[in-house]
């Protein structure tokens, strides 16, 4: 905060007033030290800084993205100004995957176990044109378009392969989206709702690859698409 | 310890060998005389033992690329065709076998060229080509169960629209689409009619640990039970999403199965509908990290192909230096990253790879400026490069420091080339050389002799650490390597020690092409750096054409196939990653599993480029 000549009162002030309930009258005095807030709010703003300020990412590299993620992890850029440098191995012990490059359908099982396996409260990126929809390879018969086909996606990165500075925006939209998580909202920090969340099922890889939640359809959709095929004059089977 | 490898002979391979072999199985090989090609077409029952001539009588010791090609409706068949070379240089010799596309048989030549072996199993797998007396024809890049073989023409995909690019319009009557849209299921899946997901069994994991062998081993002191363990795909260790099945006595390798496929991106189908220029950007993505260098190799090997036309130009010097300037250059920033990943595999996380990465924002800054992008930089053109040096530039990196300015470019080389690079590698040589933990960890581990290097077919640094001073810039040398000086680095030992010493010597020789390459480039400055005017369409004659270029990490081929239209035919990619990790289970056998982390780490892999 260079406007502040360095002694981050501006910040301080600014705090307090996102935090103070403007009902609550409040003398003119004492509004630089003082708040009247909500608990939850309260609880909310302590919970957040945490949460926002330690991210910690997956070490899961896919593609050519993975190249400019680490770029970014490292000095010129260095992700650690925002508490995101403790890259762990372990997805029990990450908060964040970033999906950065090609899903293949391969590898899509494997990616759809990895996401099961990180606990709550968990966020994904995807980073770059293929993660987000296929990318330069989307046609391909191997290529998932799009990891939001599988798992839900908070932040969408997109460029090919982002730069390191779109990756960091990317992060601090994500730090903006964790701070608009309310404890006194449960749609929005349903991990603490009643009971574990539902499991993803992995897709399983069949003749191409499918999704288990679709098997009542599969069937009938391939039916009607062979016979659709046999009979070119029937045009107009877009569904 | 640098050894000048002989230069190209001059006599043309196929006659010579055709005179050899014809003598000994008379019509059972025949001179390739379709328009446009060479090589010599066996005949399948005596493919072996013609193979076996080749290697034996001929000399012809290393299979470098090994791919089919499916010539639906211009003979209906398949042909295997094979490029194989002497490790003393030359160009290749061209092996093809024929076979009817049902029923589609050929023998096994991973008798006489192991390095068939991974190459075969692509053509099962994505050709259909059941190849007999191979040891373990499974799928490779797909998965068992997987409906059809892809890559026979046709197969059509499930966002199938037109058999070649430019399609027609992606907005008829001004309304866009996009290939979802046409899809039944909405997303790029397909199913055959029959299938029926409730009833459906999963094989592909199934068959992954078939033949990994599992059991107590007996042995005269102490009953050890054997353990499978699967490393990967997600692994810190395995430089993406590589996978390995390692089957361990103790902490032993017994057996190790590289499973690939977690990033086949389907490089050579959609490679296959694009244009051949459409395709320049698609090999920045094989090896991400080199993504000069491939296009480079691609534009070798389309330029092979014009040059059998009539009004072909030839790239100007200017084009000639900017691409060896911009080869080089990655070859350094590869290295580079290659130490530091080493070195992270062996335990020492991502400090050195920091130290790595400085080095590389200075060549990619270059990059930027002068090609737009910082990895994939789609620059080359048939015929030049896409745009000159520019004059001066400004970077990223200079609005992040204090030195915010516009550099000149040919300064910033100057210091680049002249300074920084040098320095970085110095920095690296001494700190890491003598360092205990390295040696300790590298000396003796993962040894590839000599022989199982050249008949593994493995490349670039690995085979020159076995002992082969073997280089294409000096075995089929390209653009202006003839009259560049520098050493083909060669180390004797074969293990990682020697497989990270030789990334160092051959950074060292960059440099020193690098700084000849400064003058070159000051000699044509202002001279054009496009031959002929770039043209978005180009007529390629037909015929087949294997364009090979010293990459970073070993032999990067492309073999393309034109039948004279907007789209190449065949285009297939001769990857060095994927053939140098044939040699992996050679490599660590015998050793402890920690040791695996580390010799996967010298031998410099990068997905994009293993599974295409
Ligand atoms: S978006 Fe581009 S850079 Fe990223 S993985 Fe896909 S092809 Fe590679």
């Amino acid at each position: 905060m260079s406007q502040n000549n360095g002694n981050g009162n501006n910040h301080h002030d600014d705090f307090l007033q996102e935090l103070h309930n403007p009902d609550v009258p409040v003398p003119e005095n004492m509004r630089s030290a003082v708040a009247v807030t909500s608990f939850t709010k309260l609880l909310d703003s302590i919970y957040n800084w945490g949460r926002r300020n330690s991210i910690w990412p997956m070490a899961f590299g896919l593609a050519c993205c993975a190249i400019e993620m680490i770029a970014t992890a490292a000095s010129r850029f260095d992700q650690a100004r925002f508490g995101m440098e403790v890259i762990r191995a372990s997805p029990r012990q990450a908060d964040l995957m970033l999906v950065s490059g090609t899903v293949t359908k391969k590898m899509i099982v494997p990616i759809v176990r990895l996401y099961n396996q990180m606990p709550e409260p968990k966020y994904v990126l995807a980073m770059g044109a293929c993660a987000i929809g296929g990318g330069p390879f989307k046609e391909g018969y191997n290529v998932v378009s799009g990891i939001d086909k599988y798992i839900p996606v908070d932040v969408y990165v997109p460029g090919c392969p982002p730069t390191p500075q779109a990756l960091l925006h990317g992060l601090i939209m994500l730090q903006k989206k964790i701070d608009r998580q309310s404890l006194g909202n449960p749609n929005s920090t349903p991990w603490y709702g009643r009971g574990p969340g539902d499991e993803v099922p992995l897709p399983v890889l069949g003749p191409d690859v499918f999704d288990p939640r679709q098997v009542h359809v599969l069937g009938r959709q391939a039916k009607a698409a062979q016979a659709a095929a046999d009979a070119p004059e029937a045009e107009d089977t877009t569904a | 310890m640098t050894e000048q490898a002989p230069v190209a002979e001059t006599q043309n391979p196929t006659e010579h060998a055709l005179g050899a072999l014809q003598a000994r199985f008379g019509d059972a090989v025949q001179l390739d005389n379709r328009d446009g090609y060479t090589g010599l077409i066996v005949a399948p029952e005596k493919l072996v033992e013609v193979a076996q001539a080749v290697r034996d009588q001929l000399g012809y010791d290393y299979l470098t690329s090994a791919t089919a090609v499916d010539y639906l409706g211009k003979g209906d068949h398949l042909e295997m065709v094979y490029h194989v070379c002497r490790t003393e240089g030359g160009s290749p010799l061209v092996l093809k076998a024929q076979t009817p596309r049902d029923q589609a048989t050929l023998p096994s030549l991973t008798g006489v060229w192991p390095a068939a072996n991974f190459q075969e199993r692509e053509a099962w797998d994505l050709m259909g080509i059941r190849f007999e007396g191979h040891p373990n024809l499974k799928r490779i890049l797909l998965w068992e169960g997987f409906a059809g073989h892809p890559l026979r023409k046709d197969w059509h995909e499930a966002y199938y629209e037109e058999e070649h690019k430019p399609y027609d319009s992606r907005w008829p009557e001004g309304k866009p689409f996009r290939a979802e849209a046409f899809n039944p299921y909405g997303k790029n899946v397909q199913y055959p009619a029959d299938f029926d997901p409730a009833a459906y069994e999963e094989l592909a994991e199934k068959a992954i640990y078939e033949d990994v062998p599992l059991g107590v081993s007996v042995r005269h002191d102490l009953a050890s039970e054997r353990v499978v363990v699967s490393l990967g795909p997600q692994h810190p260790s395995t430089h993406g999403v590589f996978r390995m099945v390692v089957s361990l006595d103790g902490e032993t390798i017994q057996a190790l199965e590289p499973v690939f496929g977690y990033l086949h991106r389907n490089h050579e189908k959609i490679g296959e509908r694009n244009t051949f220029l459409g395709n320049m950007p698609y090999t920045d993505r094989l090896d991400y990290i080199c993504s000069l260098s491939n296009n480079f190799g691609y534009a070798e090997a389309v330029e092979r192909l014009l040059a059998t036309g009539r009004r072909w130009q030839a790239p100007t010097r200017r084009a000639e230096a900017i691409r060896v300037l911009m080869g080089e250059l990655t070859r350094v920033l590869n290295h580079l990253f290659a130490i530091g990943f080493l070195l992270n595999d062996l335990g020492a996380y991502f400090t050195p790879m920091m130290y790595s990465l400085v080095e590389r924002e200075l060549i990619l800054d270059f990059f930027e400026a002068v090609t737009g992008s910082r990895m994939m930089c789609n620059y080359f053109r048939f015929g030049g490069v896409a745009y000159d040096l520019p004059e001066t530039m400004r970077t990223t990196a200079a609005l992040m420091n204090d030195r915010v300015r516009d550099f000149n470019t040919m300064a910033y080389l100057d210091e680049l080339i002249n300074e920084r690079l040098p320095r970085a590698i110095d920095q690296a040589d001494e700190f890491l050389t003598q360092n205990e933990i390295v040696t300790n960890r590298c000396i003796g581990v993962g040894v590839l002799p000599k022989e199982d290097a050249i008949a593994l077919g493995a490349g670039g640094p690995v085979l020159r650490a076995s002992g082969v001073p073997y280089d294409v810039r000096r075995a089929e040398p390209y653009s202006l390597y003839p009259e560049l000086e520098f050493d083909v680095a060669v180390r004797y030992h074969g293990d990682i020690y020697d497989r990270y010493l030789i990334r160092i010597d051959e950074m060292r020789q960059s440099i020193r092409i690098l700084k000849q390459i400064l003058g070159i480039l000051r000699e044509t400055e202002g001279q054009p750096f496009f031959a002929g005017t770039p043209k978005y369409n180009v007529r390629v004659p037909a015929g087949e054409a294997y364009g090979r270029v010293e990459n970073p990490k070993g032999e990067l081929g492309f073999y393309v196939v034109s039948d004279g239209g907007q789209n190449p035919w065949r285009y297939h990619v001769r990857s060095p990653s994927f053939i140098n990790l044939g040699a992996l289970e050679t490599m660590t056998k015998g050793h402890k599993v920690a040791d695996v982390v580390a010799i996967l780490g010298s031998i410099d892999i990068v997905l994009g480029e293993v599974d295409r």
